[in-house]
Parts: C-alpha cells; structure tokens; sequence
C-alpha cells in the first residue's frame, strides 16, 4: 500500500475546475516533485492532502486513512503530514524556539522540560541552532524558511509536503533551503514538492509528476522525463524554464 | 481667582477621582471581555447571534451615553432591575465601551493574515488554541492604540455618571461649587485632575505596550 494515494480527484473554485481526476501514488521514503505552469493545480493538490481544501469528488488516501475537512482526527492527522509555505508562516510574535515548540507542547507531544533540547534538535538539522532566541523577523527570508521546516519536523511527521518553499526568496537564498530539503530525502523522509527549481527537481527527486490542466500529464523518473519528454507541452515547459 | 477656598475639600475631590476610576477601570475590563466575545461573535458562523452583535453595536454607537445611562438608571427598575447610580453606570458604560471594542478587536483580528492561522491548523492545533496563541496575540497588538485611545474616552466620558449622582469627580465639582461659588477655580482644578489622569495612563500604556509587545514589526 503507497503511503499517498490519489484517486480521481476533482476540485472546483467557482466554476473553474482546478484538478480534473488526478491520481497519482506516493510511496513510503519517495521523494515527488510536482512540476507545471502556474494555474496548473500544483498546489490545490498539495493543499487537498493535507485536507486544507476539500476535494468535490474522488478519494485521497494517507496511510489508509480517508482525508477530508470533516475528518474526526483531522489535528492528529495534521501531525503526521507537514507542510511548509512559500511564504514561511512564522509566528511574529513567537521567539524561533516557541515557534517550534508550540505545537508539540500544545498537542501533548512533548513536556515543558524537552522543548528546548527539541528546538535546538531540529534547528541544528536545518543548520540554525545559533538562532533559537530570534525573533522570525530578525532573519533572512532563507533563514525563516528553513526555521519553518524545523517547526514542521518538531512533530516528526509521516510525510512533509512543500508548496513551492523558494519561490519567494532572494536567488542567493534558494541554495541554503534546498540544501536542507535534500538532506531531509537523504534521511528518507517521504516528500511531495510542488517547486520550480528544476536543478533540484532533477537531482533529488526519485520522480516527476507534470501537472497540465489540472491533470497528472505525465510522470516518470527525472532523468527520463528532462532527457525524452512524451508530450509537447511537458517538451515546451522544460524548454521555456531553461 | 482664589483657590484656596477649595482646599477644604481635597478629600472630596480625591474620594472622587477615585470613583472615577473606579468607574473607568471596572467599565474598560467588561468591555474589553465584551468586545473580545463580541469580536468572537461576529467572525463566527451562527448568523442570528452575528445580528445580534450588529444590533447591539449599532445601537451604543448611534445613541447619547447619557441616554444609555439613563435608560439602565430610570427605565430598568420597570423591569424588576433596579441598581445603585454607581452599578448603573458601571453597567451603561461597559456596554458603551464594550461596543467600540467589539469593532476595534474585530478590525484586529481581521489584520492577522489567514495563513497565519492556516499555519496553526496545519500544526495540529484546535481552533481555541489557533485563536488564543496565533492570532489574538498581533490581533491585541494591532488593536492596542485604538483601545488605549477609546479608553482616555471613556475616562472623560464617566463625568456623565453624575447625571445620575454617582459621586465622581464631576459630580463632586458641582457640589463644591455650589459650596464656594468659585466656578472657574473648582472647574479649572477637575479639569487638570482629568488631565493629569488621561495622561498619566496614557504614559502606563506605553510602558505596557511596550513590554507585552515586545516582538520586532514586520519590516
């Protein structure tokens, strides 16, 4: 059994039909990289596994249990599946290490008195253990995003779903988050990205999903897929992102 | 001008400010909870109890506190409620407070951006706890110079309690004046008292300003 599973999923906003019978199949410690031009439905896919849209028909599956808004144990859920922005979503008013550890001590998955060796846990994993007393808004872009990762892996989740994580940063900033993202998949976390950084895609990705009209156009290891793409509009995409 | 026939009265005048604060403490802190319910109320689902909100916002916004004042004063003992000048105006002026703050924290609430609280969900959190530690914290913030403003409001506002002979500093002046006579000496005194309360708490909220908002503004 994959640990994802998608089947013909449907999603309409207003009269727009954003994905139109996606399905697609996650695997344990695989790492998938959505691709496709903007309005392609990229992110409503991401943002319906982790159950923060509700899909209008079909079925999505994470670890054999049903998503959807009104599931019973949608915050246990949500512990076990991370995602992480594009825009960080970092808590202003919280210092770094009360950003991570929020929720694991709200949720009960940690006590008071392991918070801070948790915080300083995950924050050497993303390379920031100097930063904990921080205010978000005392870092780089880069440095945020990648806090933002830390406070994902603080609930140690199942799977880690990231929606196009640099596309707001600085080009010089780009590196320092993919370098973290890469070490996580070295780990063997299960990992879905939507980005536009077909370097990364290419090198760190075990497979490609290009998404075309709200559809999964076409799928397949990285290699293949740059070197020999089926269709012409995955053809045209790749060469228009050179 | 001659102010010494006033300082036989220094204690009434005392007795007095400290009615009027009193009276501005006990109105601001019911309607703070007022206006953070109120605020809950109106960003929630159940319709009939938004109208209501609406109604009750509307109608302490759009009407004379004097007339609110009264109302509970003269017009509740005919429904079985009767309280003292002093409760009376405690309770006419929370809800008058309490309705600009539930449009103060509301506009609060509403500057939190959404993927502030998306982010809470997606860690897990309950609503309860997204809207306690995530999103009231800024939302407070935010909101913080329009409370403190509408509470120096409010403070100058408790003088209309004497309408109903509450004994506050306003309504102490009166008496003193009718006692001496010396209008502008008594008015000129009250009106350096109030001064020098609105601004003293206007200094108090800076300093707690200050130290409960202590995170860096986004740049």
């Amino acid at each position: 059994m994959a640990l994802v599973e998608i089947r013909d999923v449907h999603k309409t906003f207003g009269r727009v039909e954003v994905l139109k019978g996606v399905s697609l199949d996650v695997e344990e410690g695989e790492i998938v990289t959505i691709i496709g031009r903007s309005g392609s439905g990229k992110s409503t896919l991401l943002r319906c596994i982790n159950a923060l849209e509700s899909v209008d028909s079909g079925d999505i599956r994470v670890e054999g249990e049903k998503v959807h808004a009104a599931m019973r144990d949608l915050k246990k859920f949500r512990q076990r599946v991370g995602i992480v922005f594009q825009a960080f979503n970092l808590f202003p008013h919280l210092k770094v290490e009360r950003n991570i550890t929020l929720a694991p001590l709200l949720t009960g998955r940690i006590d008071k008195a392991r918070a801070r060796a948790l915080a300083e846990d995950v924050l050497t994993r993303v390379g920031l253990a100097d930063k904990i007393d921080a205010w978000p808004e005392q870092l780089s872009g880069g440095q945020q995003q990648r806090v933002a990762i830390a406070r994902c892996l603080a609930m140690a989740p199942h799977l880690m779903l990231f929606d196009e994580v640099t596309s707001a940063l600085d080009p010089e900033l780009v590196g320092e988050v993919l370098k973290v993202m890469e070490a996580m998949a070295k780990q063997g976390m299960t990992m879905i990205l939507v980005t536009h950084e077909m370097g990364f895609a290419r090198n760190v990705a075990d497979r490609i999903v290009f998404m075309h009209q709200g559809r999964v156009w076409e799928q397949g290891p990285p290699a293949k897929l740059f070197a020999s793409p089926e269709t012409p509009e995955l053809a045209s995409f790749i060469a228009s992102s050179r | 001008m001659n102010f010494l026939p006033l300082w036989r009265y220094q204690n009434q005048l005392i007795d007095g400010a400290i009615v009027t604060l009193e009276l501005t403490v006990i109105a601001a802190v019911a309607g703070l909870l007022i206006g953070v319910a109120g605020a809950v109320a109106l960003k929630g689902r159940v319709t009939p109890l938004r109208w209501l909100v609406r109604a009750y916002i509307e109608l302490f916004r759009n009407t004379p506190s004097l007339i609110q004042i009264f109302i509970v004063f003269f017009v509740l003992p005919n429904f079985g409620l009767k309280l003292p000048a002093f409760e009376a105006a405690c309770v006419a002026l929370s809800l008058y407070f309490g309705a600009y703050s539930v449009e103060i924290i509301r506009a609060g609430l509403d500057s939190v951006p959404k993927n502030q609280i998306e982010a809470g969900q997606c860690l897990g959190l309950s609503t309860w706890q997204v809207f306690r530690h995530i999103l009231l914290p800024p939302a407070l913030r935010n909101a913080y110079p329009a409370v403190t403003s509408q509470f120096v409001l409010l403070l100058l506002g408790t003088s209309l309690a004497s309408q109903v002979a509450t004994d506050e500093l306003f309504h102490v002046a009166g008496f003193i004046e009718s006692r001496t006579y010396r209008s502008f000496e008594v008015y000129a005194v009250i009106c350096a008292v109030y001064f020098a309360m609105a601004m003293s708490f206007k200094a108090l909220f800076a300093v707690i300003g200050a130290a409960a908002f202590r995170w860096p503004r986004r740049r």
